[in-house]
């Protein structure tokens, strides 16, 4: 062992070691070498312990550095080569991830929630009922006698139960008004969505199905500017504007007095368009106060309470909003159009 | 229905704007569905005279026409087979606009330059005639304008007039509403007639036998000639949608659209025994309406017959052939009645034939207006066919009907309407709908009867005069307000909260919702491998072919599959919730409804470029319905073999809950994916949510989670490849007792040293207790003891 450390541990020597080295692996080799646990400077380490005393700080600190020193070039030319070799681990994000992306509700239960939940807002729940109906609650109830014209209006689809004519499938979400009356007390503020059926084959402008939402409110004292004012608040609510409706008289037998609602058209702003036929409006749906007959029939006296009654097409919300035809479109299933929203 | 607006001003002196009177009518309840003016889009058609018709030199069926025009002389070019010299035509000379938008141009017809066009009746917009040109009366002047010439500038509102109101299926009912709301008067002349000769009854007998189906009938006996109507009356039938046919007719045509009451003639002269019996069909009694079709009739139908009993009207709806008028005819019974509105819409609906009448009819026509409508038709024959009018019509009314009384409470329209109005208002509101109003003797007049005329139907109680009184004051003066409750504190159920997060569930995992019909035909059931048997359907479906009411959505969404599957669109992810349906419970009427979840993947899970794609396979739903337990923290769901129509059955598994199965899962047999024209792989499931959120739910009871080390452990065993890993689980997770915090499979091995039929299954077991740093000795029995249950209840072996 040399009594001139420094003379075993020549740095110049060691740089033109590691410069030399031309992969990441023989930069390793060299490095191990140079200052790994057989090296000559871990050798002269260890044996800094059986030095005289005056001698270890001088030469301790000698290989302290000089270890520094090609553990700092090592790093240096580590990243001189590492370009060249990390090329296999460069990650392009932009692929894309990993997993499906996320799907999406259809159009109509989007449609169907926002509506909810604005009513909700306004101290409502939500009612459901079954979507094969007897006469009863789809008609007779709803004062709709047996014979009377307006079931004509109806394209009623007959189910193969009961009498003739007695079991049918829902043509709206009226049935369910009776069901929740018949079931509830006043005060009563639902609302209630679901899937009703015409006689009607899918084309572009008809549907066998198609969903409804319909709303009722029961209460003391439930009066026609009530249902104008809540029809209000909902069409601004759910169009995110101040819009102007109209209420127009119009018949039908569960209400009295009838209306239908409609609103200014979105389209236009109210100057006439194709849309609204140039009219400025668009009919929404149907509403009134309950008819008397109607309370009766579920055994609240008309008397001492009164109440609205408003209903309207699910599908007409997004064919007015993003302009979506024909109705077809919302059962096709079409993949493009379901994700698409 | 059609009012022109010159018929309208007829009988009331409205002066506003056609679009006034149009917003005014939609805010009546009247709604209008167009505003027609037929003049609007023609310009520049002028009036000339044709001077000489020649043959096209090139053409058989053409002819070259000289026309005069106020300006000069110019040659148009015409096919049309009634030009002659010396008519008075429409010419629309190059410039001119027809209606649709279409501009005449000069061009040359079969080589010949021509100068325009020669309107026919159809080319103007007047209706369907296209058989020739359309002559025009001989005061015509050259180069008049033929709007004005045919008053085509005449307005047009197109109703829809809802069900209850049959008053407003006339004229004089449109106008009456008008007259109310402009402040108007309204001018309903009475019919004045010059009678002559003997009375009806003289050589005339009428005998209803359904007195309670025909509560009033009326007959008049008139002598016509028969001839073309005038052309103003024509024209007001045209306007309003009907075609003239012959005077007598189109007088009949007349009244109804004027006054709401149907009229129907029969030629005397072929009317067996002069005279008309009104009694019900027998069954199966048959008889041809005037459309040429023979009508099957029961004894619900009304007929009425000539005194002989041969049927010559089903009474209200049409009439028959054998006593129809004709250009012969110079004698004719015209009748009026009232028919019980039920009757006929309960005949109309059965036979399947409507007609103007049946339309009134059947909403109610006035039974005391009857004989005047009977009256004016008399007056218009007198006017122009001649006609000699017997007096004293025969009138059957045994049971006069009355108009209701109405006891209306004003505070009660007040607070049903929501707007204070006072008695004076509410009145004034009514009197102008000739709704009476008679006070009530002792009162302060808040109270009072309103006594409304039997032209209105639909006014019968209290809250029929509130809408009045709300259409007159108009439905959007009143004020608008909310309920002053804030309704009964709202919100969802735990069930519609549940719905929706399962909804969001599916959504999360990469689902999209499709909304199949939920009628479908037998044979996608059969493709699908269910049975019909237990289902419901539709008995008169549109769609005859598919009137079932579907027992499970699958079927249904392997439709949407394949749609999507034709359009080169695969790698689907569809899920659907709704309801199906099932025969009724015993002693039930309505169906058992259930609402169901069912998912389709098809296709392949895309990877690509950052790992290969790979083909959907069960895993993927299983995912899927680990993720649906997950988020419903159900405590107790697993999968268990058990064979499923659809699905495959080696490949697919029953999903339980609660140890009750609720629905399948897994691979779809290739067959079925065959019969659907799925050509890619698919995977499905289907459950009953009903069943789901019916499920017990994991302990929500709060544990602090333990910090103290955790032991694991892991086996492997090797056992028979049929038995499932989840029953090795459920074995190991009741045999380790309460330090068990987890135990999942990590390794799923095969070998031929393990012999076919066999796999080696390697569980990883964590354990944990709460208050301790478990010891060795505490873990060796506890794995001895999971090692003995599954090597007992499994016939597995402990691999070393």
């Amino acid at each position: 062992m040399s009594a001139d450390p420094l003379g075993v541990l020549d740095l110049d020597a060691a740089r033109a070691q590691v410069a030399a080295a031309a992969s990441v692996e023989e930069l390793e080799d060299v490095r191990k070498r140079l200052v790994g646990k057989s090296s000559v400077a871990s050798k002269v380490k260890q044996s800094i312990k059986d030095l005289p005393g005056d001698q270890k700080p001088v030469i301790g600190k000698a290989v302290s550095e000089y270890t520094a020193a090609v553990t700092e070039a090592v790093e240096e030319r580590l990243v001189a080569l590492a370009p060249a070799e990390s090329v296999g681990e460069l990650i392009d994000l932009t692929l894309g991830g990993h997993g499906r992306s996320r799907g999406h509700l259809h159009l109509v239960t989007q449609c169907r929630r926002e509506l909810e939940d604005v009513f909700l807002n306004l101290g409502y729940q939500v009612a459901e009922g079954p979507e094969v109906e007897d006469d009863w609650h789809n008609f007779e109830a709803l004062n709709f006698p047996p014979g009377h014209p307006a079931r004509a209006m109806q394209d009623t689809l007959y189910v193969n139960l009961g009498e003739p004519e007695q079991v049918v499938l829902r043509t709206h979400t009226s049935p369910v008004q009776v069901r929740v009356m018949e079931t509830q007390k006043p005060p009563i503020y639902s609302i209630m969505p679901g899937r009703t059926y015409r006689n009607e084959t899918l084309d572009a402008r008809h549907s066998p199905v198609f969903h409804q939402i319909e709303g009722l409110a029961v209460d003391r004292g439930i009066t026609f500017g009530d249902l104008a004012g809540t029809l209000e608040a909902f069409t601004s609510a759910y169009f995110g504007k101040k819009l102007s409706s109209r209420l127009l008289p119009s018949f039908f037998p569960f209400t009295e007095p009838s209306a239908e609602f409609s609103i200014t058209c979105v389209f236009c702003d109210g100057a006439g368009c194709r849309v609204c036929s140039k009219t400025g409006w668009i009919e929404l749906g149907g509403c009134g106060m309950v008819d008397p007959n109607v309370l009766r029939n579920v055994g609240i006296d008309p008397e001492e309470y009164s109440g609205f009654a408003f209903g309207f097409g699910l599908e007409r919300m997004p064919m007015l909003r993003y302009g979506v035809e024909p109705i077809k479109t919302f059962f096709d299933n079409d993949i493009r159009f379901l994700t698409q929203y | 229905m059609r009012a022109p607006l010159s018929w309208i001003r007829e009988l009331t002196p409205i002066e506003a704007d056609p679009v006034a009177i149009a917003e005014a009518l939609d805010n009546l309840g009247l709604e209008v569905e167009a505003l027609e003016a037929p003049g609007r889009e023609i310009t520049g058609v002028e009036v000339a005279k044709t001077l000489e018709v020649s043959k096209h030199p090139n053409a058989d069926k053409l002819n070259l026409v000289e026309v005069q025009t106020a300006s000069g002389t110019t040659t148009v070019v015409c096919g049309a087979p009634n030009v002659v010299a010396g008519m008075l035509v429409a010419y629309a000379p190059s410039g001119a606009t027809l209606p649709g938008g279409f501009t005449l141009e000069r061009r040359k017809i079969r080589g010949v330059v021509s100068d325009g066009m020669l309107c026919s009746a159809k080319e103007l917009g007047l209706g369907d005639d296209h058989s020739g040109i359309l002559g025009l009366d001989e005061d015509a002047e050259l180069g008049q304008d033929v709007r004005d010439v045919l008053d085509l500038n005449e307005v047009v509102f197109d109703l829809a007039i809802t069900p209850n109101r049959p008053d407003a299926m006339s004229m004089v009912g449109v106008a009456r509403d008008l007259a109310a709301h402009f402040g108007l008067p309204l001018n309903v002349p009475k019919p004045v007639i010059d009678e002559s000769g003997e009375p009806t009854a003289s050589d005339i007998t009428v005998r209803v036998e359904a007195t309670d189906r025909c509560p009033r009938f009326t007959a008049r006996r008139i002598g016509v000639t028969m001839g073309e109507s005038p052309p103003w009356l024509a024209r007001r039938l045209t306007l309003a949608g009907m075609r003239p046919i012959s005077n007598v007719v189109d007088v009949t045509n007349y009244v109804l659209l004027e006054r709401g009451q149907p009229l129907h003639a029969f030629d005397l002269g072929r009317l067996r025994g002069r005279g008309l019996v009104v009694r019900l069909a027998g069954d199966g009694e048959r008889m041809t309406t005037l459309d040429g079709v023979e009508r099957v009739l029961t004894d619900e139908d009304l007929l009425v017959c000539d005194a002989e009993g041969r049927p010559q009207a089903i009474a209200g709806i049409m009439g028959g052939a054998e006593a129809e008028v004709h250009d012969g005819t110079i004698e004719i019974l015209l009748e009026a009645a009232y028919f019980q509105p039920m009757g006929i819409s309960r005949s109309s609906k059965r036979l399947g034939l409507r007609s103007e009448s049946s339309a009134r009819f059947e909403r109610g026509v006035d039974p005391n207006a009857v004989l005047t409508g009977s009256a004016r038709a008399a007056e218009l024959l007198r006017e122009i066919a001649g006609a000699y009018v017997a007096p004293e019509p025969i009138d059957h009314y045994p049971v006069p009907i009355t108009p209701a009384r109405i006891k209306v409470r004003v505070p009660r329209v007040e607070a049903l309407l929501g707007v204070a109005l006072g008695a004076d208002r509410v009145k004034e509101a009514l009197r102008p709908l000739e709704i009476e109003i008679e006070e009530l003797a002792a009162g302060d007049g808040q109270e009072f009867v309103a006594i409304p005329p039997t032209f209105r139907p639909d006014l019968e109680r209290e809250i029929d005069i509130v809408e009045e009184v709300a259409r007159r004051v108009g439905f959007n003066e009143i004020p608008r307000t909310l309920p002053h409750t804030t309704g009964t504190g709202g919100g969802l159920t735990v069930r519609q909260r549940e719905r929706r997060l399962l909804e969001d569930v599916m959504v999360g995992t990469g689902a999209s919702e499709a909304m199949t019909l939920p009628l479908m035909a037998a044979t996608d059931l059969e493709r699908f491998g269910l049975s019909a048997d237990g289902t419901v359907e539709a008995t008169n479906a549109l769609r005859a072919e598919e009137p079932i009411l579907r027992p499970a959505i699958l079927p249904g969404l392997l439709k949407a599959g394949a749609f999507n599957t034709a359009q080169g669109l695969t790698g689907l992810a569809l899920f659907e919730l709704g309801h199906v349906f099932a025969a009724p419970a015993s002693g039930d009427l309505l169906p058992v409804e259930r609402d169901h979840l069912a998912v389709l993947l098809t296709g392949s899970v895309v990877r690509t470029p950052i790992e290969p794609d790979r083909p959907v396979d069960g895993y993927d739903v299983v995912a899927l319905v680990e993720a649906i337990a997950e988020a419903l923290e159900l405590a107790d769901l697993w999968l268990v073999s058990d064979p499923a129509p659809g699905f495959d059955a080696t490949t697919s598994t029953a999903i339980t809950v609660d140890g009750t199965i609720i629905g399948h899962l897994g691979a779809l047999r290739g067959s079925v994916l065959d019969a659907f024209g799925i050509a890619v792989p698919a995977v499905a499931l289907e459950l009953d949510i009903d069943a789901l959120f019916a499920g017990a739910r994991r302990d929500r009871a709060f544990h602090l989670p333990s910090r103290f080390p955790a032991s694991n452990i892991d086996l492997a065993f090797v056992l028979d490849d049929t038995i499932p890993a989840a029953d090795i689980e459920r074995t190991l997770r009741a045999a380790s007792g309460e330090l068990l915090e987890a135990v999942r499979c990590f390794d799923e091995f095969r070998s031929d040293a393990l012999g076919v039929g066999r796999r080696s299954l390697a569980f990883a077991l964590r354990f944990r207790a709460p208050d301790r740093t478990l010891k060795d000795s505490e873990i060796a029995p506890v794995r001895q003891a999971a090692i003995d249950a599954v090597i007992s209840a499994h016939g597995a072996e402990l691999r070393g």
